[in-house]
């Protein structure tokens, strides 16, 4: 790459040497210059302005509301589902873990119910997790969570089968092949889960924000271009005082709606949104940390009488929970998410499920109480009883339990995520639809915009042949 | 609950159990046998030995008789405890006002005391002890609540009163006299070392240790052991020594240090692991009970006095060959009694 110096004066242009590049560009200018001081050339040139201003405000317009549209579509197909994917996920999870230690309980072999619930709890679960990792669409986070759920959910359930068959033989192996495949779960799992969902729903917002964004790029364009149009008319009208240019009058039309289709079509599709998330999305969160909430509360009070007398940290663990999902106890009425969720729900569809959560955690209580007062006296039979049911330790059949309490709750919120969902989807839907045909019909009318200056331009241009 | 069903099924459980443990027996009960021949013989010659000088560790019927030992600060005897006596002081009145015992105890020692999932109860030879003392303080149909406690909680729940006793294979150790008193001795025990049967490198307890993960029980004296002389070992606690059994299965360690009784009871539930070298130490397994209730410690001394009579037929070698004989042969009776006052 060394030149002779004589070589790389040559390549740098000496100063003896008229440019030829640069007599072109100045030719042109010239050219323009001389142009723009004749009537003809100074309209040859707003035509041309105003032409490219119209399809550049189109172009812009369209570009900006498809990616907007693909933002709204992907809050109702795409990520609000995924998020909704990760809570159940976790949800799973968490109960097929709850049902393994209540299993436990169980003298003998684990009723057929029991088993059939953790099965569908993991494959629930697994069948999610690859949903998960096929949408994962490139983001590392996902993937990165996905893998370790991958990896660990196998381990998990091969821990919980090994404490199966040592129960199954009268060992108590079982036990301790279970407590370590709960440390899994809570240590390993339950994480990885919450860590996807909150990736998850990460992305939901980002897709919220990126259809909800103003598009102001398009608007200032469409403003000036409606401007230049205007301007261009007016000094028409100065000038030769023909009040109407006929192709600029309909290209100002057409710039004009344009601009008013992108501005209150947009703004219908921000507000549906913003009502999907109000109406559906708010909702959803709540109600999916309420069941998450009471499946920890279940599952911790089914650990309390697992682990028989050392259990005091599974009973705060409860206590704790069950604040969060209902409030303090002994208070009157709902609290907590329950009473978020209550408030929430804005018709009587989405409130009945959750108010039937509600009286489900009341009675979940009250029996707890005596479970756990059972529990400290020592009557650990009738503590067992009043949870899983059976006898209690006077030999009553206690047919009034916790467990069912659990179940009624579970059901009730289940129906308000149902509930919800439909909600969401409907009001998530309509956002889409505000938006459709936007950034085609921008673009025709912007092409018919720039037709129609044109046309108003060369009229003008006419008259002086 | 249904306590004609519950003996039922227990009856059914052990002549079940009982071709699979044969099957293993060889080695093991083999390394059972000589633990706790060794137990008997060879370690009171030893030097490490605490209790060679007043104390007869042999056990036999008819031989357990008590001795009285002098105490000073040495801590030559631990296993030294008070005369016994029925009197009830106050701590006996409480239990008898509550109307309740509570014990702490464990689910997950095979044999001793440990959940049986097909009833649910607690069961083993440390509950069998539990009842006895229980009928002895509140009568027939005395009422016990079982705490399953992990086994860096004993001294604690003691402390809090949160349990009126420890009955969980809990050695007495100088150190732990000072913290919570212990009844006479009722089992004689020493650490031994578990590893798999094949594809181990680990020998005994010496340097084939080293740079190996090892686990035991958080709070145990496995735990002092190895702390003390780890070989090089890395030394993995875990709440229970049951953990330990699961962690060897799934490979996370190369070897479980616990007393030979447990080791055994772990080796009952996995015909792939036996019990390697000789016991390590010579330990005795205790009634805990909180250091003031002094009048509570002599009456499970008397409870235990009745519970070593008999001979062949005592009720401690009933409770020995329902539970132990299998896993754990070869012992012929119960501690003889030491007391220090």
């Amino acid at each position: 790459m060394t030149h002779t110096p004589t070589s790389g004066s040559t390549v740098s242009g000496p100063a003896w040497l008229p440019g030829p590049r640069r007599a072109a560009w100045a030719e042109s200018v010239d050219r323009l210059r001389d142009a723009a001081t004749t009537e003809p050339g100074r309209l040859r040139i707003i035509g041309a302005v105003l032409a490219l201003l119209v399809l550049v405000f189109g172009a812009v317009t369209a570009w900006q509301i498809s990616a907007r549209s693909t933002a709204a579509r992907d809050v109702a197909t795409r990520s609000e589902p995924l998020s909704a994917d990760a809570a159940e996920i976790y949800r799973s999870l968490a109960d097929a873990n709850t049902t393994a230690a209540g299993g436990f309980l169980v003298s003998g072999q684990e009723p057929a119910a029991v088993l059939r619930r953790y099965q569908n709890d993991v494959h629930t679960a697994a069948q999610l997790i690859a949903n998960a990792a096929a949408n994962s669409q490139g983001s590392a986070d996902t993937q990165n969570q996905v893998t370790l759920l991958n990896e660990q959910l196998p381990v998990y359930t091969g821990l919980v089968e090994t404490a199966r068959a040592n129960n199954r033989q009268g060992l108590p192996l079982g036990g301790a092949y279970l407590r370590y495949a709960n440390d899994q779960m809570n240590g390993t799992l339950l994480p990885t889960a919450k860590k996807l969902y909150q990736v998850e729903t990460g992305r939901l917002h980002d897709d919220y924000a990126a259809a909800e964004s103003l598009p102001w790029a398009a608007w200032g364009l469409g403003v000036i271009a409606l401007a230049g149009l205007v301007w261009a008319q007016r000094r028409t009208y100065l000038r030769t005082n023909r009040v109407f240019n006929p192709g600029m009058l309909a290209g100002t039309a057409a710039a004009g709606l344009a601009l008013v289709w992108l501005v209150v079509g947009h703004t219908w599709a921000r507000v549906d949104l913003g009502d999907s998330w109000d109406h559906g999305g708010k909702s959803l969160q709540v109600l999916n940390q309420a069941r998450i909430g009471s499946l920890q509360a279940r599952g911790n009070e089914n650990l309390t009488l697992v682990a028989r007398g050392a259990g005091a940290a599974y009973e705060d663990a409860y206590e704790k929970g069950m604040t969060t999902l209902d409030g303090p106890r002994g208070q009157k009425g709902a609290g907590g998410l329950l009473s978020e969720a209550l408030s929430l729900a804005d018709d009587s569809g989405g409130r009945t499920p959750v108010q039937q959560a509600v009286d489900g955690v009341a009675e979940w209580r009250s029996r707890h109480a005596v479970a756990n007062g059972d529990d400290t006296n020592g009557d650990y039979d009738s503590a067992l009883a009043y949870v899983i049911g059976g006898k209690d330790s006077s030999g009553k059949e206690i047919t009034q339990t916790t467990g069912q309490s659990f179940d009624a709750v579970d059901k009730g919120l289940q129906q308000a995520v149902d509930h919800e969902t439909g909600e969401f989807q409907q009001t998530a839907g309509d956002a889409r639809d505000a938006l459709t045909g936007l950034p085609e019909g921008a673009a025709v009318l912007a092409v018919l915009a720039a037709a129609g200056a044109v046309l108003g331009i060369g009229r003008r241009l006419s008259e002086y042949r | 609950m249904n306590g004609s069903s519950g003996t039922g099924r227990s009856w059914r459980r052990l002549p079940h159990r009982r071709p699979r443990l044969r099957g293993w027996g060889g080695v093991a009960a083999m390394a059972g046998a000589c633990a706790v021949a060794l137990t008997a013989t060879v370690l009171p010659l030893l030097p490490c030995d605490a209790a060679s000088q007043g104390a007869q560790p042999s056990q036999g019927p008819g031989l357990a008789r008590a001795q009285q030992v002098s105490v000073d600060d040495s801590c030559a005897h631990p296993e030294a405890s008070l005369r016994p006596s029925s009197a009830s002081g106050d701590a006996v009145r409480r239990i008898q006002q509550r109307g309740y015992l509570a014990v702490g105890v464990d689910q997950n020692s095979y044999l001793w005391g440990y959940r049986d999932p097909e009833t649910g109860q607690i069961v083993g030879f440390d509950i069998d002890l539990v009842k006895a003392i229980a009928k002895d303080v509140l009568g027939g149909d005395a009422k016990i609540v079982y705490r399953t406690i992990p086994t860096d909680q004993r001294i604690t729940a003691l402390q809090q009163h949160s349990v009126d006793m420890v009955v969980r294979t809990m050695s007495i150790t100088c150190a732990r006299i000072k913290q919570v008193a212990f009844s006479t001795a009722y089992f004689e025990v020493g650490q031994q070392l578990l590893v798999p049967k094949t594809g181990t490198s680990v020998t005994g307890f010496n340097d084939s240790l080293n740079a190996k993960p090892v686990c035991a029980a958080s709070g145990s004296t496995a735990e002092a052991l190895l702390e003390s002389q780890s070989h090089g070992a890395q030394l993995l606690r875990v709440p229970n020594q049951l953990d330990c059994l699961v962690r060897l299965q799934l490979g996370q360690v190369d070897a479980v240090l616990t007393d030979n009784a447990l080791a055994a009871g772990q080796a009952a539930q996995d015909p792939a692991v036996h019990l390697i070298g000789q016991p390590l130490t010579q330990e005795t397994y205790g009634v805990a009970m909180n250091l003031g209730d002094t009048d509570l410690v002599r009456r499970v001394n008397k409870v235990l006095d009745d519970y070593r009579a008999g001979g062949a037929n005592s009720p401690w070698m009933q409770s020995y060959n329902k539970w132990l004989a299998h896993n754990l042969p070869g012992v012929t009776g119960p501690p003889a009694p030491v007391y220090k006052d």
